[in-house]
């Protein structure tokens, strides 16, 4: 498994637990749009959860150009890299 | 220490039997839909019920001052009003220059003003968060010295906040400014989430936020906690009593006794502001009594321990002995003992009480039970201080008890002595504490605050009447408040009617009734109706009204006539 599959699982586990309404699976092109539960203030919640999971901080920009779990992905990737 | 955020969160899934229901109404200048689910899951785990109603945001002064908003049809008992320090700033930076010295004398005639309608109009309690304090560098070390910046001001607000909540009834601080003192700005405040979402307070903070609201709430709701009951080797002392001989356990100066000379500087300044201070130790009882009588460091003296226990028996059945003496409630007491195995054994066999479970170093316990809040109160009365005095008398007296062949011949030998009074300005703080201390014998358990008995009082038909008691072995001081209202003008109804358990089984109820039959007949009354009703503390007094001669109507409702009552016996006499 690559390192972004590895992601995505993690992030299933995050993303169920706050939504916190039953098994949600993610793949690289879900958006928003496609999750029920997945609202404004959710958001802020998986963001902070992601944070503390990796260890760092987004930066407002990073958060703003989110437009899918694939950004997302990436993001870890570098920032966890780096 | 408490539950994360997501956890109180999903509390608001789960079934808890609650024993409290409130309404709140939140209303804020950020977005506060976060604060409201920490506060609602923080307040189940607690038992309490809050149906809270969140007002839209930066609605605060159209909600409070239009008559029709749905704040008022709400009803709420709280109202928390939360503005933040980003939104006073950009109000401070768009004052002119020369008002910017009154910036802050003009916040508070505002916030004295949210307090009029929530208290008059909503009559409803104000809960009102104090300000952060940031510097924004305009002025460097100068801004202390100068009346136009911000610091200054919001200092000046804050330090007006406290004076405004020491004058006003119904208006408390939620003092956000202490938790940034110890846990830093960058802990409370996400400014991430404040440009993205409008939000103020950090994800892990927030369940912080909702312990300091809770908490209060707990308070008014009698929740409080009376009682602390302390281990002696190694929680008072460092060392072992038994073991080490009373030069070499660690107190003052003596290897790390400085730890636990502060913890004892801590315990006695709770005793005198009425928390009662008890003794539970594993030891030979002589022996743990030796530092309290003889070693000069020790903070604690034998006057400051209401009731003291060292013996070989396990300390749950010490406990349930001292719960007996004190006769208050195992959810009104909190068990600090070093060791976990105790602390275990404890928490298991009586789950009610509060155990903190202690950290490692003993450097750390002080800390950590002062971070737990553990005695929130919301009054201070000079009677408090006198509490300890009069639990040692009660021990005195029980023993007392047993010399004399029956119980009437003891009660007639305590001399006891009960004054009935009108409410009036120096009964007042204690008729007050009474409505909102006592939870077993309270037949309704109707709260009131100072202003609210006295408004109470001054209205037509209705009467507050106190009484007081004394006995040879000292002055018990006001023990029973009775609040009555007419119905009509056959009937009065005993609106709420709450003692203090330290007078129980001396006849005092029968002293009670008669003097208000007296009180009714005088008056021209017919019928004096009684009402109980039940909560999880007042088993107690399930059946005063028929013990005292009332009848049933229905479903706890109690009639007494007066015209076929006959005068219960009573050792009591009267004070005229």
């Amino acid at each position: 498994m690559n390192q972004k599959q590895q992601i995505i699982l993690d992030l299933n586990e995050i993303f169920t637990d706050i939504i916190d309404e039953g098994e949600i699976m993610l793949n690289p092109e879900t958006t928003a749009n496609d999750i029920d539960g997945w609202d404004s203030l959710n958001h802020i919640q998986i963001l902070a959860a992601i944070e503390k999971k990796y260890t760092f901080k987004f930066t407002l920009t990073e958060i703003q150009n989110l437009k899918n779990i694939d950004d997302l992905t990436n993001i870890i990737v570098q920032k966890t890299s780096a | 220490m408490y539950s994360d955020f997501n956890s109180l969160k999903k509390n608001l899934k789960k079934e808890f039997s609650c024993k409290y229901k409130l309404k709140v109404a939140v209303l804020g200048d950020s977005a506060t839909q976060l604060l409201c689910i920490a506060l609602k899951g923080f307040a189940l785990e607690n038992r309490i019920d809050l149906s809270i109603y969140e007002a839209d945001y930066n609605q605060i002064h159209l909600q409070l001052q239009n008559p029709q908003s749905y704040l008022h049809q709400f009803e709420p008992d709280y109202v928390i009003i939360f503005e933040n320090h980003k939104k006073l700033a950009s109000n401070f930076y768009v004052t002119p220059p020369d008002t910017k010295p009154c910036f802050a004398q003009e916040k508070l005639q505002e916030v004295e003003s949210y307090h009029a309608i929530v208290s008059h109009s909503l009559n409803a309690k104000l809960l009102y968060f104090n300000f952060l304090e940031v510097d924004d560098a305009i002025y460097g070390s100068y801004t202390s010295s100068y009346v136009g910046s911000l610091l200054y001001q919001t200092r000046l607000i804050n330090i007006g906040l406290m004076q405004l909540a020491a004058k006003l009834s119904q208006f408390q601080l939620v003092d956000i400014l202490s938790k940034q003192a110890q846990y830093g700005i960058d802990y409370l405040f996400d400014f991430k989430n404040y440009i993205k979402a409008d939000m103020v307070f950090s994800l892990e903070s927030l369940p912080l936020i909702a312990k300091i609201i809770v908490d209060q709430i707990k308070a008014q709701l009698g929740i409080i906690t009376k009682c602390a009951i302390f281990d002696l080797d190694n929680t008072l002392w460092g060392g072992i009593i038994g073991d080490d001989g009373v030069e070499k356990i660690q107190i003052g100066n003596f290897g790390i006794g400085k730890v636990f000379t502060e913890i004892q500087y801590w315990a006695k300044e709770l005793k005198k502001r009425g928390i009662i201070l008890c003794v539970v130790s594993k030891n030979t009882e002589n022996i743990a009594l030796e530092p309290f009588l003889k070693h000069p460091d020790m903070i604690l003296k034998m006057d400051d321990i209401a009731v003291f226990i060292a013996n070989w028996d396990n300390k749950v059945s010490n406990i349930k002995k001292i719960q007996q003496i004190l006769n208050i409630g195992f959810d009104s007491m909190v068990f600090i003992d070093d060791n976990p195995f105790e602390r275990n054994m404890v928490k298991e066999n009586i789950p009610e009480i509060l155990v903190p479970e202690l950290p490692e170093d003993p450097s750390e316990y002080l800390a950590y039970l002062k971070s737990l809040n553990l005695f929130e109160t919301t009054q201070v009365s000079s009677l408090d201080e006198n509490r300890t005095e009069k639990y040692q008398t009660e021990s005195a007296r029980l023993k007392h008890a047993s010399l004399f062949k029956d119980e009437e011949s003891y009660l007639r030998d305590l001399n006891m002595i009960a004054q009935v009074d009108p409410l009036n300005q120096y009964n007042l703080p204690r008729a007050s504490q009474l409505t909102l201390r006592s939870n077993q014998f309270n037949l309704r358990t109707l709260r009131f605050s100072e202003e609210e008995l006295l408004s109470y009082k001054n209205t037509e038909g209705q009467f507050v009447i106190n009484f007081s008691l004394k006995d040879k072995f000292g002055d018990h001081g006001l023990i029973a408040i009775i609040l009555l209202k007419e119905l009509n003008s056959n009937q009065l109804f005993i609106e709420n009617w709450a003692m203090s358990c330290r007078v129980l089984k001396r006849g005092m109820e029968n002293f009670i009734m008669n003097t208000l039959v007296d009180f009714a007949a005088k008056n021209n009354y017919e019928e004096l109706v009684g009402e109980y009703i039940p909560t999880a503390k007042n088993e107690l007094v399930k059946n005063l009204y028929p013990s005292l001669g009332f009848e049933d109507v229905f479903n706890n409702q109690w009639i007494l006539k007066i015209n076929t009552y006959y005068q219960l016996s009573t050792t009591i006499s009267n004070n005229l």
